[in-house]
């Protein structure tokens, strides 16, 4: 697996635990929007936040916790590889 | 300021004149009709409620005494109800489907003089009661193994010497105790007049125009208030009444057809039932053409619902009815057969009936401007005398204002000119979240529109976390169920952030009260079950 998946499935994991009790893991795919469906509103999404820069060893900056880098899966992962390289 | 003008009291004195009346005008006419398709003429049902009657006030029973009733619906349970209230006595009926312990704790908190019930009925209330049953009670159905001198066999009492003078009844007198459940738990006594009941039934003959020649449905269970419409009101206007048993009552298919088999012209019952009928029903298979008017009450009828059901039943004329035990009803609108196809809001309950006299307040009890929202108070002659025995919860429940008294529904809602009022909540159903205000029943409103989604009941509660979380529960249409996701962006697109709930539960059927309506408090605590398993 390499490092982008992992950030994934670890995300994966928590957002359905935390947001999405009862929700089948294959419907939280890597491209689901997660701000603009609703699945994270302002308050969840701060958890999200605080849940990648405990587990990944990032600081994330209030201006870059907007929809552009935490809208999916993906956008999140690829934030958090491209936070890692800068390091 | 504006002086308002307070209903008069109704013309009839008690509900036992509709009967003789009846009696009189229509002797051989079908008064009820059984379950099982038997018939009671008019005046076999006086003649029998007269020999009650007698039976009662020889065993000592008198105005302003309580007699309960454990006993399933059929023309016995019916006619004892006349043979109590002959005697000036007021009845309590009780939920036969209820533990005993339920039963028993009601009787004796109206402390019950007599009790008509059944023989398993009697075997719940020995149970109970131990050697202190009440001095009289009448085993109307199975064998009367006499435990002691006081369990009398229905025939005994239908051979008694019948009572006919008149009862000399006011319009004050206590004429029925319904329990309703408190929001502690312990059900508490909905005390309600001759004049309370007639006021409302002498209403609905002047907006509804019953007449001899209907066929009246008995859908609800008689502890709850629905029944004083179907009951009264038939034998009032020489009508018909068709008893549906509790088991029929529950089975959309069957109750469907005995709507067609019998002829029904006016049905009532909860909105939870149509909605029933309008799935499960096969409606559209079965010639229900007699039917006149619909009549809903108890809860707000969601449009997807209703819709479903005008569009199988066009011919019918369908009325929203609202009030709460306390008052009966108070507000009522009719509600167009054909509803347009984008309508998802719910239909306003209307303006208030011509005897009562509405209100509505903010909390500092001052009145609001039209359109606003705010507390709905009832004043007239159908407000209830007071809860049984419940000093602190009636001081709570009036207000006088004006030498006035107002009853306090509790229940949240806006006037509009053109609509009357229009429900907005209970205000025991407003919680608050993140600083904003949210009616748990608007979201209710939000998740009927997904085609999917069959019932919905929304909880909220702190549940362990400093947050108020919410909860739906939801019943759905078909499989595959929608997905946890799929809900969220379905909520998103048509509620507000902060209205989107935390977690949606997806369960075979919703919990129910015995009266049919959504089990709020279930559903509380399956949330905190959950939340503490979790």
């Amino acid at each position: 697996m390499d490092q982008a998946q992992g950030i994934k499935e670890q995300l994966r994991q928590f957002i359905l635990k935390e947001f999405l009790p009862g929700e089948s893991p294959a419907n939280l795919t890597d491209d689901t929007p997660l701000r603009t469906s609703g699945v994270l509103d302002s308050m969840a999404t701060l958890q999200v936040v605080t849940f990648v820069e405990e587990h990944f060893g990032i600081e994330v900056e209030a201006h870059e916790a907007g929809v552009e880098n935490f809208d999916s899966l993906n956008s999140i992962a690829a934030f958090v590889a491209q936070k890692k390289a800068n390091k | 300021m504006n002086v308002m003008e307070i209903p008069k009291a109704a013309q009839t004195i008690s509900l036992t004149d509709y009967l003789e009346a009846s009696a009189k005008s229509f002797p051989q006419r079908t008064a009820i009709v059984d379950p099982d398709g038997g018939l009671l003429s008019y005046q076999d049902l006086n003649e029998r409620a007269c020999r009650i009657a007698g039976f009662l006030k020889a065993r000592g029973i008198v105005l302003g005494d309580r007699v309960g009733l454990l006993l399933p619906k059929s023309s016995v349970t019916l006619t004892a109800i006349f043979g109590i209230l002959k005697t000036r006595a007021a009845y309590v009926p009780v939920d036969y489907s209820a533990p005993g312990a339920r039963a028993a704790s009601i009787f004796k908190d109206c402390e019950v003089r007599a009790i008509f019930t059944n023989s398993s009925g009697l075997g719940l209330l020995e149970k109970e009661y131990g050697s202190s049953l009440p001095e009289t009670v009448v085993v109307c159905e199975g064998d009367t193994v006499s435990v002691n001198g006081s369990v009398v066999s229905w025939d005994a009492v239908l051979s008694h010497s019948p009572l006919r003078e008149a009862s000399g009844a006011t319009p004050k007198d206590l004429a029925y105790i319904l329990y309703t459940s408190g929001s502690t738990g312990v059900p508490k006594g909905v005390m309600l007049s001759q004049e309370n009941a007639t006021s409302f039934v002498d209403w609905c003959s002047s907006v509804f125009s019953p007449t001899e020649n209907d066929h009246f449905s008995s859908h609800a269970p008689f502890h709850f208030d629905l029944s004083i419409l179907d009951i009264y009101l038939a034998i009032k206007h020489g009508a018909s009444l068709h008893i549906v048993s509790e088991e029929l009552g529950k089975n959309p298919r069957e109750l469907a057809q005995f709507v067609a088999d019998r002829r029904l012209t006016i049905w009532y019952s909860t909105p939870s039932i149509l909605a029933l009928l309008a799935q499960f029903g096969n409606l559209s298979a079965l010639d229900c053409s007699s039917l006149r008017m619909v009549f809903f009450a108890g809860e707000v009828f969601p449009v997807r619902h209703l819709k479903a059901l005008t569009g199988l039943w066009p011919h019918p004329r369908y009325f929203n009815l609202y009030g709460p035990t306390e008052t009966n009803v108070c507000t009522f609108a009719e509600v167009p057969s054909s509803i347009p196809e984008d309508r998802t809001e719910p239909y306003p309950i209307g303006p208030a009936c011509a005897h009562c006299a509405p209100l509505v307040l903010d909390p500092e009890k001052v009145e609001v401007q039209s359109g606003e929202e705010g507390l709905l108070y009832i004043s007239g002659p159908s407000v209830f005398q007071g809860y049984w025995n419940r000093p602190k919860e009636n001081a709570a429940a009036f207000l006088d204002r004006d030498g006035v008294r107002w009853y306090c529904t509790g229940d949240v809602v806006r006037e509009d000119p053109q609509e009357g009022f229009i429900y907005v909540g209970r205000r025991d159903r407003m919680v608050k979240r993140r600083g904003y205000r949210i009616e748990l029943d608007d979201i209710e409103c939000a998740l009927y529109r997904h085609p999917g989604i069959r019932e919905a009941g929304v909880v909220a509660g702190m549940a362990g976390s400093e947050h108020t979380k919410i909860v739906a529960y939801l019943v759905a249409d078909a499989e595959p169920k929608p997905g946890v996701i799929a809900m969220k962006m379905f909520c998103s697109q048509n509620l507000p952030a902060y209205m989107n709930p935390d977690s949606f539960v997806f369960m075979d059927s919703l919990p129910r009260t015995s009266t049919n309506k959504v089990d709020y408090q279930a559903l509380m605590r399956s949330m905190q079950g959950t939340e503490r398993g979790a």
